[in-house]
Formats: structure tokens, sequence, C-alpha cells
């Protein structure tokens, strides 16, 4: 794929468009102090309000982690199922119970045991409150010190993986269905969809790395590429459905990661174990190699986990930042500037949405294919 | 940092799903896309296979044509040429044949006619002399038939036994 030309022609308007940006920030804070003083002459007039300052970075972290609440609109916001294994056995309850407090200021009481919520996180309460109202104790770094239950919530990203997997099966049943009413046939409607992208993985991503072994790994890393292309377009779209930020879960990239690194050392030959304790070189460099062979086999799927975790998270940072930009400056005018650039990395986002699909699973492909390589 | 530190249950969610998904996909999907794919790339090879021998077969035939027609023609040829020979031969042999028979039947002829010719001649002798006699017979008879007259006759020919 050329795309080399797209490329250069995005880059230089990119220019245009960075440039514009960081000019803005110089006429802003005129356009801010300006605004200043009008607001403060306003203020006067009305009733003193408890100034509640943005704080951007709050505001995106919020948004790209795991919530047992889903916002829909406005102030609309479904609580979600939460599940709690304790020493008093599986305690259930639904998340808006909370009524929407996120700073441990809400006991909820269930089969003798208190819980309190702080950033989207479950934690067993304090027996007193603190001189702020709170049920939880903070150490010095601001970190919440109360023990946690184990938490199998039902939270948006389980909603979002069961309906993911809903869809997934939806689709390709739908498409191996397309094989069997007509057999022998060209593909029509969602199979001619579907069929270029897993003849992709197949013909650019399994053969070239597992070569006549091939096969045996076809599920998985047909699964593991659809799993994350769309989960990523899923956490592309901002409302309802979609929103929730799966692929840059660490949870999840964790678990697709261990799936391979279990593949590839299940499945690694003599060679493969062989190239890591006795590689080909002087004995006395063993002391230096063998060990850094070893951590090779634990930081190739660590840096497959980090990768598309940090990749997807980045790219919403990025764009929450920019909308939240609008709220920083506390200006409507922000946006002429930071809509349209939010919606580029958007763009970018729906390309990365792809290639980090593509990337793990041909890496995935890659040490699996190292494993089992044959050496003549 | 929050962000770096795996949750348990999304964790055990993932797992979960995530394989069910596999195994599901792997036994529904995966596997039968791929062995329709297989089978129908195995289809496309062995048409386009088939094609190009079917394309050879058809040079093949095209060629093995040419030869039979070059076969045919030179066949045909010789076959004229043969023919030619044996009409001429033919038309020789009635030539001669018939030569030999005209020259027979003019042999034959000729020899009848000289046959003829000997027998009309021996006819024709014998007529003379049985003439001959019966007119010598007349004459003597005419001539015999008195006394004197023999008597005559037989002086002139012993004159003229004398005179020899």
């Amino acid at each position: 794929m050329d795309c080399s030309h797209v490329f250069d022609f995005k880059v230089s308007r990119l220019i245009v468009v960075f440039t514009l940006f960081l000019a803005f920030f110089f006429v802003t804070p005129l356009l801010y102090a300006q605004e200043d003083t009008l607001k403060t002459t306003e203020a006067a007039h009305a009733e003193p309000e408890a100034e509640k300052k943005f704080n951007l970075g709050k505001f995106a972290l919020h948004h790209v982690a795991d919530s047992h609440s889903w916002h829909v609109f406005g102030d609309y916001t479904i609580g979600l199922p939460v599940i709690l294994y304790t020493p008093a056995g599986l305690v259930t309850f639904n998340a808006s119970d909370f009524h929407g407090d996120d700073d441990a200021k809400v006991v909820v009481e269930r089969a003798g045991q208190r819980f309190v919520s702080v950033h989207d996180k479950i934690y067993y309460a304090s027996a007193q409150a603190n001189e702020h109202g709170a049920y939880a104790e903070h150490d010095a770094a601001g970190k919440v010190k109360n023990a946690r239950p184990l938490d199998f919530s039902i939270t948006k990203n389980v909603c979002t993986l069961l309906l993911s997997v809903v869809l997934l099966l939806a689709v390709f049943l739908k498409v191996a269905n397309g094989y069997k009413v007509r057999k022998g046939k060209s593909p029509r409607g969602i199979q001619s969809w579907f069929e270029p992208l897993i003849m992709f993985v197949r013909d650019d991503i399994a053969i070239p790395n597992l070569g006549h072994k091939y096969e045996r790994f076809m599920p998985y890393l047909l699964t593991v590429f659809f799993f994350i292309w769309f989960n990523n377009m899923l956490g592309l779209i901002p409302f309802l459905p979609g929103g929730a930020n799966l692929t840059g879960n660490i949870s999840i990239t964790v678990v697709l990661a261990t799936i391979t690194f279990l593949l590839v050392n299940f499945n690694g030959n003599k060679y493969y174990w062989k190239h890591i304790f006795t590689p080909d070189v002087p004995w006395w460099l063993y002391i230096v190699l063998v060990p850094v062979e070893i951590i090779g086999i634990f930081t190739k799927p660590i840096a497959l986990a980090i990768r598309l975790f940090a990749n997807i998270t980045a790219g919403h940072i990025l764009v929450l930042a920019l909308i939240g930009l609008i709220f920083v400056f506390n200006s409507v005018f922000v946006s002429f500037v930071s809509v349209p650039f939010a919606l580029f990395i958007y763009g970018i986002e729906l390309l990365v949405a792809f290639i980090q699909a593509f990337i793990f699973t041909i890496l995935s492909a890659l040490f699996i294919g190292m494993a089992v390589e044959d050496h003549h | 940092m929050e962000l770096l530190l795996p949750e348990i249950g999304l964790v055990v969610f993932q797992t979960i799903a995530f394989l069910l998904l596999m195994f599901v996909l792997a036994k529904f999907a995966w596997k039968p896309i791929l062995a329709s794919i297989k089978e129908r790339e195995h289809t496309i090879d062995e048409a386009l296979n088939q094609a190009e021998l079917a394309k050879q077969e058809m040079v093949r035939l095209a060629a093995q044509n040419e030869e039979t027609m070059k076969q045919a023609r030179a066949e045909r040829d010789l076959i004229l040429k043969e023919a030619k020979t044996l009409k001429d031969s033919i038309v020789n042999e009635a030539k001669q044949q018939a030569h030999a028979e005209g020259a027979k039947l003019i042999e034959k002829a000729r020899i009848e006619i000289e046959n003829q010719k000997k027998a009309a001649l021996a006819e024709l002798k014998n007529q003379v002399s049985t003439l001959s006699i019966d007119i010598a017979e007349r004459v003597l008879r005419g001539q015999l038939a008195d006394k004197a007259k023999q008597q005559e006759l037989v002086a002139g020919l012993l004159k003229d036994v004398e005179l020899n």
C-alpha cells in the first residue's frame, strides 16, 4: 500500500493548521483577559457561585477510564450492575445507588458491608467520614488507602466487550452463512466486505510469517484482528453503543498479549528454546545474552499490550484534550480551531484503529512464526 | 498510573469472552470461511489450468488437423497421380491390344482372302479344265462326226508330227 503521496499532502496541510493553532494561543489570552473583565463586572451583580475550575487532565482520564455508569446525554446516566466478591460472598447492587457520587461521600451498605466509590473504583468505606465528608482515607500522593473488594462488575467496558462479541458473532456468522448459501460462488453483500480483510490477514499476515504452518493459528489471528479493529472503531463512536475505551484499557490488551505469549511459548520448538538458552555465540557471552533472551520472552508481549493500550488511549486523550481546550480557555472561539483539529485527529484515529489491529496481529504472527520456524 | 493497572474483573471477563468468541468463531466462521475460500481458489486454479490445457489441446488439434490435411492432400495427389498412371497404362494397353487385335484381324482377313483366292483359282482351274474338256469333247465330237473329217484330222495331226 503506497500512501506516501497522500501523506505528503496531509503533512503540508497539517503544518498550516498547526501553525494557526499555535498562533491562536498567543491571541487568545488577550481576548480572554478582556472577557474576564466583563465577567467580573457581571459576577458582581450575579449570585456568588463556587468557581469550579476545569481540570483537563482529570476530564480526559475520566473519559478514557472504565466506569460503573454509562453516560447517555446531559445529566442522564445509566447505572450499571456492580458485582463484588467479598468475604461475605457476592454482593450486587446498582451503581446508581451511589447517586452519581464519586468522592466517597455516599455509602452503600449491603450484606453488612459498606462501600464507597472513588474515581469509578469501589472501596470498603471507612468507619468515619473525614473532614470533607468522605468515607475514604487518602495518602500523601492522593491515593485512596482503603481496601478494595474483588470487583466483577458489569462495567461500561464489560458491556462494550459483550456488545462487541455479539457484533462480531453476528457479522461473521452471517459472513460464514454466505459461503454456505452461495457455495463456490463469488461473495456477495457483507461477505464481500469481509472477504478481502480475511484474505489480507491470511495472505499478508499469517502466511509470510508462519509459512505452511499458518492454518493452525488462523482462528486466533483472525479473531484478534477483528476484535481489536471492531473495538477500536466502537471506541471512536462518541455516544451510547460506543464510547468505551475498550482496546485502550490495559486489562484487555494484557489478556490479548498473554494469549499471544502462551501461544508463542507453548508452540516454541527446540530451535526456539535453543536460541534462548544456547545461542550460537562464544560461551562467555552467555552471561549477558541468556538473561537478555529470557527477558525478551516477556518484553515482547508486554510491548504488544502497552503499544495497543497507549496508541488507542493517546488518540482518545488527544481528541478529549482538544475539545477540553474550549473549557480550559472558557471561550467558544477556541472551538473554531480545536474542533476542526479534533476532527482531523479523529480521522487519523480511524486509520490508527486499523493500523493498530494490523500491528498487533502481525507482531503476534511474527512472534509465533519465530517460535515455530523450522531450521534446516 | 491507575491506567496501567489491570482490573481483575475486566481481565476475567475479557479472557472468558475472548476465548469463547475465538472458539465459536473458529468453529462456525473461520473454518468454513477459510475452507470455502481455499476451495474456491482451488476451483479457480483448476479452471485456469483446464483452460490452459484446453488451449494447448486446441493448438495440438489444429496442428493435427493441419497435418491431416497435408497428409490428405498428399494422398489425394498421390492417388490422382496413380490414377493418371493407371489410366495411361490402361489406355496404352488398350491401344496396344487394339493394335494387336487389329493386326491379327487384318492378318486373318488376309489369310482368308488368300485362301479364298486360292480356292477360287482352284475352282476356276477346275472349271476351266472341265470346260476345256467339254469344249474339246464337243469339238472333237463335231469333228469326228464323219469319217472323212476324222481322217482329215488324223492326217493333219500326222502331218504336224512329221513336220516336227
